[in-house]
């Protein structure tokens, strides 16, 4: 068994009266490799802050290597051998590679002048140690964010690193940038070195994780290996609540066709494609990249127009040569990747909300009216159940669930009649997906008809009652989702025909 | 473990490395901009109208490396530089008017003077986290205006001969046919060291570094150990410093005190040094591009008048410059993050 690094007992953290911490208990073996997560507010970055020393405890013990220390100082925090890379990297974008990975070495040394071999000398004994090879020369600014990180890593192994904590590093990368970084994390536990992911996207981090500590409320209320957790405990234990995962069931089989396409093509896209959708209908349409399904989309909203074929919106004949006439005749579209990135993080939860319409909010000045968009927020977040205290608070300390539903109300503006969503929980935490999932449901129940297209076949499986399966351009098949296994759909999308 | 190779960064070569930089389109629009105002008028290309230009561009080339400085620190401008230099100019040449001294004592006592102004306004940026436009803005307005109040805005139209002595001072010169001296100025020395010195700070010390860490990212700055009040406090202090020093190779050429005389050239300054590439957003920036800026100016002015244009175009024309030139640095921002964002979707 290994040695023991960092052990933090009873420790209780309050600001202004909130217990952000209640005596939470947390160890982190040398060379371990330890994932804490927890939902927002539920006291994760207060105890990284604690253990990276920008916080002190208000009572507890902090043991590193068997010591008791009072606290632990940013100094002393550096100098016991814990580095924080936060989620925003802390870089210098105008600097270079070799500059950004020596910087805090170079400070260390006290240098009045500069020596630029000595920089560049630190910089590639850093790269070496988890090889990796970066051109020194060029403006960090310039790397894609997953070479910014293997960067960030490089300069915290220029001083003596023993556990690197690394806040969200998953969140913004793309998947292969993600494998190579846990390559890299492996390195680091072979030369010793603990390894703690904050992260509420975990199923990258499973994989190399030895343990996962969930927090809630301030609490600690687990620490397990991996593979003792599955998505749904997962989600219990951060949230204390259990998500159904019924099948969706749509009863309601006479509801009016709001949707009718029929023999709708476009050279190289897609071809012949005729269906229907009802009223409170969820359909998944799903095929691989390149079957042609975003294709497809993209003509439904006008955006790439199809070449011929009809578009009936509730029996009528429409014609969608452009996304305006698409939003005219009812049909809203919401891109992969808009539910991560469609909001201002900084900015409130009414100002997220009411962007998309302020020019119906307009008074007899021709400003916007306050009171009128301050009630249209509070609205919107009764009607789509958004938890938040006061309308005014900043998206980003909104849960994810939630936010996720500021986003999708962004795009319910237009009150449509039909709604695609192409990806809507492609990079969302287990937590934010489960929401995502009932409110689709809760637009169904209220009359929408749902086009949902989804790389994930379980998600089609549970979350829509008809499945379209699309391959090269053309629907090959359409199944009804009641007893239907997840294995079966998989085949018939990879079959090759 | 195996090694898991990462591509190096592609197309880089002399050529295409030149043509990242402002500095060379600003270096080749200065050729060609002599070769056009040559044409018209050879009188341009002679060494008593180069020198000529050169000297009385110095002060504005000294207040630009103080500029540059501000600019890649925080990506807003100092404006108070003005300012700063019009009370110096004032304070020197009475205290030398009353006190007598030398030169070097004259220099001395305007770059401390300078000096300690400037660091009023990085003790505000610093102490209360004001944009340093705001806080320039107002200590601007507090120091030309505390000059108006305590002089009345009287003239001094005859100043001690140390600054005449200093002024009229030339390197390698020579005599013209009717019989008058002329060559290159200590002012454009003055200029050239100071630009020199500039460049050491920001390329080889270590507060030069910080000073382009600050500005790159100052929450990362401060995590890794930068220290923030020094470097802001020096540079601040080097504005003012320069000032002073620019207050000094101002009255010694001009050879009297306006009071308002300098005030009004900040916006030239400033806009010289981003047109020599300096980002508005902070961290970048080269002290060769700040004097090639300066010196476009320079010749665009002197050629126009040299052309017989009315001074008004001179306004004109450095309008359409920067104009010009902002937007080619635009769109060469934008084809960047363009290729980025290309990079980014390769799986």
């Amino acid at each position: 068994m290994a040695h023991e690094f960092l052990r933090l007992e009873k420790i209780h953290k309050s600001f202004a009266g909130v217990h952000a911490l209640r005596g939470v208990d947390f160890s982190i073996q040398q060379g371990e490799i330890h994932c804490l997560v927890g939902e927002n507010g539920s006291g994760k970055s207060t105890l990284i802050k604690i253990i990276s020393g920008v916080l002190h405890p208000d009572s507890g013990r902090i043991l590193v290597e068997g010591r008791a220390v009072a606290s632990l100082g940013s100094a002393a925090t550096m100098a016991s051998g814990i580095q924080v890379i936060y989620q925003d990297l802390s870089l210098f974008p105008n600097l270079t590679v070799a500059e950004n990975i020596a910087i805090a070495e170079v400070k260390e040394r006290g240098r009045a002048l500069v020596n630029w071999k000595e920089i560049r000398d630190i910089a590639r004994a850093a790269m070496a140690r988890i090889q990796v090879d970066l051109d020194l020369e060029v403006e960090v600014g310039e790397l894609p964010i997953g070479k910014q990180q293997l960067v960030a890593i490089c300069r915290a192994l220029t001083s003596e690193l023993k556990l690197l904590i690394l806040d969200e590093p998953t969140s913004s990368l793309p998947k292969p940038d993600i494998d190579h970084l846990l390559a890299v994390v492996r390195d680091l536990q072979a030369h010793g070195i603990a390894v703690l992911f904050v992260s509420h996207k975990l199923n990258e981090v499973f994989e190399v994780a030895e343990r996962i500590t969930v927090l809630r409320d301030g609490e600690r209320v687990a620490t397990l290996p991996p593979g003792e957790l599955d998505d749904d405990r997962l989600v219990g234990l951060m949230t204390g609540r259990t998500l159904s995962r019924t099948p969706f069931a749509f009863r309601d089989t006479a509801a009016p066709i709001v949707l009718e396409v029929r023999g709708l093509s476009k050279p190289n896209n897609f071809e012949d494609i005729s269906f229907q959708l009802r009223a409170g209908e969820i359909v998944a349409l799903i095929g691989l990249i390149g079957s042609g399904r975003t294709e497809l989309a993209l003509a439904l909203f006008g955006i790439s127009p199809a070449a011929r074929g009809e578009i009936r919106v509730e029996g009528n004949p429409v014609p969608v040569r452009s996304v305006q006439e698409a939003v005219a005749a009812g049909i809203a579209y919401v891109p992969e990747n808009r539910l991560v990135q469609g909001l201002v993080m900084k900015h409130s939860v009414e100002e997220n909300l009411t962007a998309p319409v302020l020019d119906k909010l307009l008074g007899r000045l021709g400003l916007v009216d306050p009171v009128r968009k301050a009630a249209l927020a509070r609205e919107w977040i009764q009607t789509l159940g958004i938890k938040v205290a006061d309308p005014a608070v900043p998206v980003q300390t909104l849960s994810g669930g939630n936010q996720q539903r500021v986003v999708i109300a962004k795009w319910l503006a237009a009150d449509p009649r039909i709604l695609i969503l192409d990806g809507p929980t492609v990079g969302v935490d287990v937590m934010a997906k489960g929401a995502i999932h009932q409110y689709v449901r809760d637009l169904a129940a209220r009359g929408m008809a749902v086009l949902l297209i989804t790389d994930e076949i379980p998600e089609a499986v549970v979350n829509a009652n008809r499945i379209l399966i699309m391959r090269a351009g053309r629907i090959r098949r359409e199944i009804d989702t009641v007893g239907l296994q997840v294995e079966e759909v998989q085949q018939l999308v990879e079959a090759r025909t | 473990m195996s090694p898991r190779p990462v591509p190096a960064h592609p197309g880089r070569g002399v050529l295409p490395d030149l043509l990242r930089h402002n500095e060379t389109y600003l270096a080749v629009l200065i050729v060609v901009l002599c070769a056009a105002i040559t044409l018209a008028n050879p009188a341009f290309l002679t060494y008593e109208n180069i020198t000529g230009f050169l000297k009385s561009y110095a002060m504005l080339g000294i207040m630009a490396v103080g500029a540059l400085f501000v600019l890649v620190l925080s990506g807003s401008p100092d404006v108070s530089f003005t300012a700063i230099a019009q009370v110096v100019e004032y304070a020197v040449v009475v205290a030398a008017m009353r006190l007598g001294g030398n030169i070097f004592l004259a220099l001395l006592f305007a770059a401390v003077l300078g000096m300690a102004l400037g660091l009023v306004n990085g003790a505000i940026v610093h102490w209360f986290r004001v944009p340093t436009i705001i806080v320039t803005i107002a200590t601007f307005n507090i120091y030309f205006g505390m000059l108006y109040v305590v002089t009345h805005g009287k003239l001094i139209n005859s100043v001690p001969t140390l600054f005449r002595t200093f002024g009229n001072a030339l390197i390698l010169s020579r005599v013209s046919r009717i019989g008058a001296t002329y060559g290159l100025s200590l002012m454009t020395l003055v200029w050239l060291v100071t630009a020199a010195l500039g460049w050491f700070i920001l390329a080889r010390t270590s507060l030069g570094r910080s000073v382009f860490a600050i500005g790159g990212n100052e929450v990362a700055a401060e995590r890794v150990g930068v220290a923030m009040l020094r470097t802001r406090l020096f540079v601040f202090g080097l504005v003012g410093f320069l000032s002073g020093v620019a207050a000094v190779v101002h009255v010694s050429i001009v050879q009297s005190v306006v009071p308002n005389i300098i005030v009004g050239k900040e916006l030239d300054v400033i806009a010289a040094v981003v047109l020599g590439g300096a980002s508005v957003f902070g961290g970048k920036g080269t002290i060769l591009g700040s004097v090639l800026g300066v010196l476009l100016f320079a010749i665009l002015n002197n050629g126009l008048t040299l052309l017989n244009f009315s001074s008004y175009w001179y306004n004109v024309t450095i309008g359409v410059v920067i104009t010009v030139a902002i937007t080619i640095s635009a769109v060469q921002q934008l084809r960047r993050q363009r290729a980025r964002v290309h990079v980014n979707v390769e799986p």
